[in-house]
């Protein structure tokens, strides 16, 4: 017996009249865990009933307690009839389960019914007692904790990253069993609802078995998500980084996590695991005889890699881009073999740990310092299925043998990158009818091997070793070997060190690394695309699908360089691209944030090259567009700030060489002198982008270049967690969702005309958003999500979820005076603690301005004395610093002209790039937030709150709900029903979090929405789905005087009334 | 393509102060948009009309749906669904039940029921206030009615707790409140010089002192009724008309106190009977239902009238009233003096106030 629940009713709130005759109540409540239910006295008469009841107490097995969710139903008690249901509240108890999170659920819960919404509230407090089990075949995982963040939550430091964990369950959806034929709507709605909540404790608890097996004691970046899969089942699949995590052990001691991992490494020993793929699926599970494959779609994804800039280039070639992620060439194998053995070479970890894991992915977007060595690009694997019923939901192997072979794929991809890892997994699928797309995307990546294992001696050497690389750039150089490239790409020495090559552009699925150098300000980049599709059933759909798939990616790809370009940046974070499937059409959408890497060259222009060059006309107007396309480019970089320095001709002209025994292993074998001339043809080709217009359709390419408007002043946006650029956020955020549906209007549509929509669509939903805001500005647009579906045939609707966090521009200096002191302090604890960190690296970059010199900040340095002198101590600091690796540019100087960017250390460094490091929230002067009541739960896609500090992590949030009405229009018509539905989930969200002690939601997301209508019969439905972390956070300001105050574990709403603090 | 669905939910509710105003006043969504058009904020932000209208539908949606809430604003500071920091929830009831004057003139004395409701219509296009902003602002009268009527304890105490008003705007609802309950006439022409705020500071004085509540707090509805027993016993202060040696006393004592001091003292001493027994009448027809309701059509026909004909200024009329007031006390066949006081005490304040142009 392993577990006691105990359950206490206290009272009601704000009830509806259930009887009409007396305008009252007459409330009880049921509560229910598994098969036991208890229930209350009846309270007669009264709108507030106050029951006040015993403890209700649960003896239950804590695999119960991990699956089940506690069921309160409230009801009306009718003497002649039935009694009438309220409506219901589901409780995930699993915040209960583990030690460090809430110790009581307590407070007012929202009492929902799916077809009324909320009716009033309900008071409740559960506990749970929890005997020790030593049990070792137990099935429970109780004690693993879960984390949404997509990266090492902030009071834990990660001692071993162990790697990929994912498991699925699936199921009949009760909405399409026969027995919802004679059932009540609200019936089959609360039946679905507890079905979803009992497979996602069950897909959770399952994970954790896993996670226990590594010997790791955490899950980050945690992402379950639903298939709606319609007649052939519901399918609840989840992916997350196994972790074993440690909590810091004082708040007042807040390092940024990870700071100093190797010497706590050696605390926890590792052994390794005798049985090491049991936690996997095997891949091996023959598929032909149990669903179709298409193999079009196999071959066709690729890796769409930061540097396939041939792509952009031939155009005409078209196909050329699948060669580039077809597997089996003579080319690839060797390239393989060589990375292989590189690998081994290097200490052997990673070869190792490759094998160790059979995915060694990750779904985390952020690292701790030391973490990523190198990036390679974006891998990304599609495949399109034929849905079937799933027969026998306890083995759901078809699901499984399908993701095995996406992920299979995408780690190939990896290999052919030259990279032994994946991170900034993830997983989607889009489905419609008996059609599914299962898409896989990450970054192929390097990784320091310190922290997927204990730290043996050569591990440690090896990254002594890594670490002499200079900060900031690392990332950028190729992990690939450049004679045996995966694809063809134009290299160059890094701008930042000199010492190794990087591509000319790089994309990732990750977040912006802490330590990057960034010029300038980042933004949001989208691409956008529809293809039509003529209907088809089953396997003719299917192969049209997979036939239309390459060419929306490759078009997807061209728009992301083209917009790239046009933005003058030179890399891409945060890519997320999201295909979507529709009766008779395909929806592509991708969503990146633009920066501009320091140790990249310069992006070159757009040229335009008419195809009848005899039309004098015709070149007129190619004339005017190269115009209007050179004037936009140069708008941008003046908008973004985007300013590198110039290098001067005495810098270059001292060179001192550099040791050449510091470069890695891998690529010392193919340095030769044929670098140099290699060079100087990709610098030669660097402004040889050229857009050819061979038809109308190239046309509009280039006008829908044109046509983005970029964001009013004082806003900016990205879908990272952070704008690269700005640090010097203030604590006002406003969480949002935004929804739009839009029908199309004629039956015969052009692809040109569904792509204007779908563009004005997108367009006008940013319009939207920055004006709704404007009150904020100057604010930025942070973790911007968009989803996209296709409902139904003409219909098209698009979510977005973001944050809008409010920054100060005339703090910039401030703040940057506070950044140098602290960076100051941090860099000698620093240096204690990372004996390997090189101290000239520190020395360079400490003094240096936090901030790329930019117009803006030049401006107003000018009024304040104290600033220019930073400024030249900064540049005198770089010139030095460029002395050292100038034995490169040394290298290069035959092409002067074209070196403008130099490796200017505008040394963002730590905590420029990582606002969750302290350095950023000493921002004493920022003034204080105005509506920190008592029972405001803030709520954010980010992992952080701005000037706040998260004191703890009460659990996972992890809630599904569903909506519908029969009364549609009464509800003020479609949007009437969803906005009121969406209000309430956050209401429910926020109470449940307020119930754990918690006042803010991290890392949340709105997983799944939707929305289904039928106004002919008004009615509508909804599903929604949402996640994130529940904390505890204090602000900066309140910190520094009561540490010892912490919010209460009881934020009552009811006590909000006039207490304002602060 | 056409907007099927277009909404905005922030975890905190946005609320833009000026598309409030406009959906408190009764603009319909399209008007709304094109007097924010009018308002030059599509060249101050860029914005397009497109962006206004969905901005403009979403935030009356959310009005709509607050609407609720706001009928019982303890409700709106207790609800979870809408996120809305303290001072944006306290200015949304303190906007929603604030009313325009040339709306309150027309409809305060007059019992709030269906029928009065029935000539918003009338009203609407008299005042030029829509429709829908009167009968907002109609129904919020009749609420806050039906809510404090029957209720113990200080009227402004039980409106600011049940509306969670400010101060000010909670004394203004107690005044219309007690002119509902009380019927007294205002909008005849006589009275059309006279605004909200002038009826609201007698209705505050009479409260004080004239109902249930200013002798006992213990009883319901103590500050909506008058005390009955005190208008019964103003029948008593007749005799000081009616006693031809107590008024010839009474003026004589005020004559002598103001001679001299008072720049109208010839109007005033050949007008003294007259006024005297003016107010001394009205005192006495109290005890009518009927009277009571002509409270104000009386002070004005039969106090401000006369003195204003004859260009008294301000200061006179305070002069002449406080040695009016005062001479009471002196005359020694007069017993009733704390019934004097409790009348003319207010009957004073309120002269003054309805004493302008």
């Amino acid at each position: 017996m392993p577990g006691k629940l105990k359950v206490k009713i206290v009272a009601g709130r704000h009830l509806p009249v259930m009887d009409r005759a007396s305008d009252l109540t007459d409330a009880f409540v049921e509560v229910k865990f598994g098969n036991t239910t208890f229930k209350t006295d009846v309270y007669l008469k009264s709108l507030n009933p106050q029951w006040n009841s015993e403890w209700f107490k649960f003896e239950v097995d804590d695999e119960d307690l991990q699956d089940e969710p506690l069921q309160i139903t409230v009801l009306d008690h009718d003497t002649y009839s039935a009694n009438d249901a309220i409506g219901k509240v589901y409780i995930d108890i699993d915040p209960l389960l583990y030690s460090e999170a809430a110790t009581v659920i307590s407070g007012w819960f929202p009492i929902y019914d799916t077809i009324h919404g909320i009716r009033g509230e309900i008071n409740v407090v559960v506990k749970v007692d929890l005997f020790n089990d030593l049990n070792r075949f137990r099935q429970s995982s109780c004690g693993v904790k879960f984390f949404c963040t997509t990266s090492i939550p902030k009071c834990y430091r990660a001692v071993i990253i162990h790697g990929f964990v994912e498991e699925l369950v699936v199921n009949e959806d009760p909405e399409y069993q026969w027995i919802d034929r004679i059932r009540t709507p609200r019936a089959s709605n609360e039946a679905r609802q507890r079905l979803i909540s009992l497979m996602s404790g069950e897909l959770q608890r399952k994970i954790g078995l896993k996670v226990l097996e590594m010997r790791g004691n955490a899950v980050v970046g945690y992402l379950q998500c639903f298939d709606l899969e319609g007649e052939s089942g519901l399918v609840v699949r989840a992916i997350g980084t196994a972790c074993t995590l440690d909590k810091l052990s004082s708040p007042a001691a807040f390092l940024p996590a990870c700071n100093s991992p190797s010497k706590e490494m050696k605390e926890i020993p590792f052994n390794e695991d005798p049985n090491p793929n049991t936690h996997s699926s095997g891949p091996s599970t023959p598929l032909k005889n149990q669903t179709y494959s298409f193999s079009p779609s196999k071959s066709y994804s690729r890796q769409s890699s930061s540097s396939d800039t041939d792509l952009s280039l031939t155009p005409k070639t078209g196909m050329g881009s699948g060669s580039a992620g077809k597997e089996g060439g003579p080319f690839k194998a060797l390239l393989r073999q060589q990375t292989q053995s590189a690998l081994e070479q290097r200490g052997g970890s990673p070869h190792r740990f490759c094998r160790r894991r059979e995915f060694p992915f990750f779904t985390l977007t952020a690292f701790p310092p030391g973490f990523l060595v190198h990036v390679g690009g974006v891998v990304s694997a599609r495949s399109v299925k034929l849905l079937d019923r799933i027969h026998n939901p306890d083995e759901p192997e078809t699901r499984d043998a399908w993701w095995a072979e996406i992920r299979q794929e995408i780690k190939s991809h990896a290999k052919a990158l030259g990279c032994h890892a994946v991170v900034g997994y993830s997983e989607s699928t889009s489905i419609c009818e008996e059609v599914c797309i299962l898409s896989a995307s990450g970054t192929a990546a390097v990784l320091n091997p310190r922290f997927l294992q204990d730290g043996t001696v050569e591990g440690c050497l090896e990254q002594r070793l890594e670490e002499n690389l200079p900060a900031g750039c690392g990332f950028c150089h190729i992990p690939y070997d450049e004679l045996n490239m995966p694809f063809p790409a134009h290299l160059t020495y890094c701008y930042n060190c000199r010492k190794q090559k990087v591509p000319d552009v790089l994309f990732t699925t990750i977040d912006l690394p802490t330590d990057a150098t960034v010029i300038g300000k980042g933004c949001l980049i989208q691409a956008r695309l529809c293809r039509l599709k003529k209907k088809a059933q089953a396997e003719a759909n299917a192969t049209a699908i997979s036939n239309l798939l390459p060419f929306m990616e490759y078009e997807v790809h061209t728009q992301l360089m083209n917009k790239l370009k046009l933005k003058g940046m030179n890399a891409l974070f945060g890519l997320r691209i999201q295909i979507t499937v529709g009766e008779n059409m395909l929806m592509g959408l991708a969503s990146a944030t633009g920066v501009y890497l320091a140790a990249l060259p310069t992006p070159g222009g757009i040229q335009i090259a008419g195809k009848t060059p005899n039309d004098g006309s015709y070149e007129q107007h190619i004339s005017h567009m190269q115009k209007k396309i050179n004037d936009t480019i140069a708008k941008n970089k003046e908008l973004y700030e985007i300013t590198p320095p110039e290098i001067s001709e005495e810098i270059i002209g001292s060179p001192i060489p550099e040791p050449r025994q510091r470069s890695r292993l891998l690529r010392s074998q193919s340095e030769s002198s044929d670098e140099v001339t290699e060079l100087d043809l990709s610098h030669g080709k660097k402004d040889a982008f050229v857009l050819e217009i061979d038809d109308t359709d190239a046309m509009e390419d280039v006008h829908s270049l044109l046509t983005d408007v970029p964001p009013p002043s004082g806003f900016y946006s990205c879908n990272t967690e952070i704008m690269p650029g700005i640090n010097n956020w203030t604590s006002e955020i406003q969480m949002f969702t935004s929804v739009r549906v839009i029908r199309l209007s004629s039956l015969n549509l052009t692809n040109q005309a569904l792509n204007k929509n779908f563009n004005d669509l997108c367009e006008n939903l940013l319009k939207s958003l920055y004006f709704k805001l404007r009150s904020m500005i100057p604010c930025c647009l942070c973790h911007v999500n968009f989803t996209v579906s296709l409902p139904e045939d003409e219909l098209i609707q698009v979510t977005v979820t973001a944050v809008a966090i409010t920054f100060d521009k005339n703090q910039a200096l401030q703040t940057t005076k506070i950044h140098v002191e602290k960076s100051l302090q941090r860099a000698s604890t620093d240096n204690e603690e990372l004996l390997q960190f090189p101290l000239e690296l520190c020395s360079d970059s400490l003094p240096s301005h936090p901030f790329p010199p930019a117009k803006e900040h030049l401006e107003s340095a000018s009024s304040n004395s104290g600033i220019p002198a930073a400024q030249r101590a900064a540049s005198v600091d770089y010139s030095s610093f460029a002395d050292r690796c100038s034995g490169w540019i040394e290298l290069i100087k035959l092409k002067a002209q074209t070196i403008r960017r130099g490796s200017m250390k505008t040394t963002v460094t730590v905590e420029k790039a990582s606002p969750m490091g302290e350095g950023n929230f000493r921002n004493r002067s920022a003034p204080p937030c105005a509506n920190s009541t008592v029972g405001v739960v803030k709520m954010t896609p980010l992992s952080f709150i701005p000037g706040a500090k998260i004191t703890k992590y009460l659990g996972i949030i992890n809630m599904f709900f569903i909506r519908e009405t029969t009364s549609l229009r009464e509800e003020g018509g479609v949007s009437g029903f969803l906005h009121a539905f969406i209000a309430e989930v956050f209401a429910m969200v926020r109470a449940h979090v307020a119930a754990l002690g918690g006042n803010a939601v991290v890392s949340y997301i709105m997983k799944q929405c939707v929305f289904m209508e039928n106004p002919n019969k008004n009615q509508a439905q909804c599903l929604i789905n949402v996640s994130g972390d529940a904390v505890v956070f204090v602000r900066e300001s309140e910190l520094e005087v009561v540490s010892t105050q912490q919010p209460t574990a009881n934020c009552q709403p009811s006590c909000t009334g006039g207490e304002v603090t602060t | 393509m056409t907007s099927e669905l277009d909404i905005f939910v922030g975890n905190t509710t946005l609320i833009d102060e000026d598309v409030y105003r406009l959906w408190l006043d009764g603009y319909s969504v399209s008007d709304a948009v094109a007097l924010r058009v009018r308002s030059g904020i599509l060249e101050q932000t860029g914005a397009t009309a497109a962006v206004l209208q969905s901005d403009t539908m979403d935030h009356y949606r959310t009005f709509h749906m607050l609407e609720r809430l706001l009928h019982a604003p303890p409700k709106l500071l207790h609800q979870l669904i809408f996120q809305i920091p303290p001072s944006r929830q306290a200015l949304l009831i303190e906007r929603y039940y604030a009313f325009d004057e040339a709306f309150v003139r027309e409809v305060l004395g007059k019992k709030l029921s269906k029928g009065t409701k029935k000539d918003l219509d009338d009203i609407s296009t008299k005042t030029g206030i829509t429709l829908k902003s009167c009968r907002r602002q109609f129904d919020n009268f009749k609420r806050v009615f039906k809510v404090v009527e029957e209720m113990r304890g200080s009227l402004v105490d039980n409106i600011q707790q049940h509306f969670l008003l400010s101060d000010r705007l909670a004394r203004d609802y107690a005044a219309i409140v007690f002119f509902a309950n009380n019927r007294f006439e205002t909008g005849k022409k006589k009275l059309q010089y006279l605004s909200f705020g002038d009826f609201a500071f007698c209705a505050e004085l009479m409260i004080q002192n004239w109902t249930l509540g200013a002798v006992d707090s213990q009883v319901d509805d103590m500050d909506m009724d008058l005390d009955k027993e005190f208008l019964q016993d103003l029948k008593e202060l007749k005799v000081l008309v009616a006693d031809k040696d107590l008024l010839d006393l009474h003026k004589s004592l005020v004559c002598t106190a103001l001679r001299g001091k008072l720049g109208v003292f010839s109007e005033m001493e050949a007008n003294f009977k007259n006024l005297s027994r003016g107010l001394v009448n009205v005192a006495a027809k109290l005890t009518h239902n009927k009277d009571v309701r002509d409270l104000f059509v009386d002070l004005v026909e039969k106090f401000v009238e006369p003195c204003r004909s004859d260009h008294w200024p301000l200061s006179d009329v305070r002069l002449f009233l406080n040695q009016y007031s005062a001479s009471v006390h002196s005359l020694d066949g007069f017993r009733h003096q704390a019934l004097w006081d409790r009348y003319m005490g207010t009957l004073h304040g309120c002269l003054l106030r309805l004493y302008h142009d």
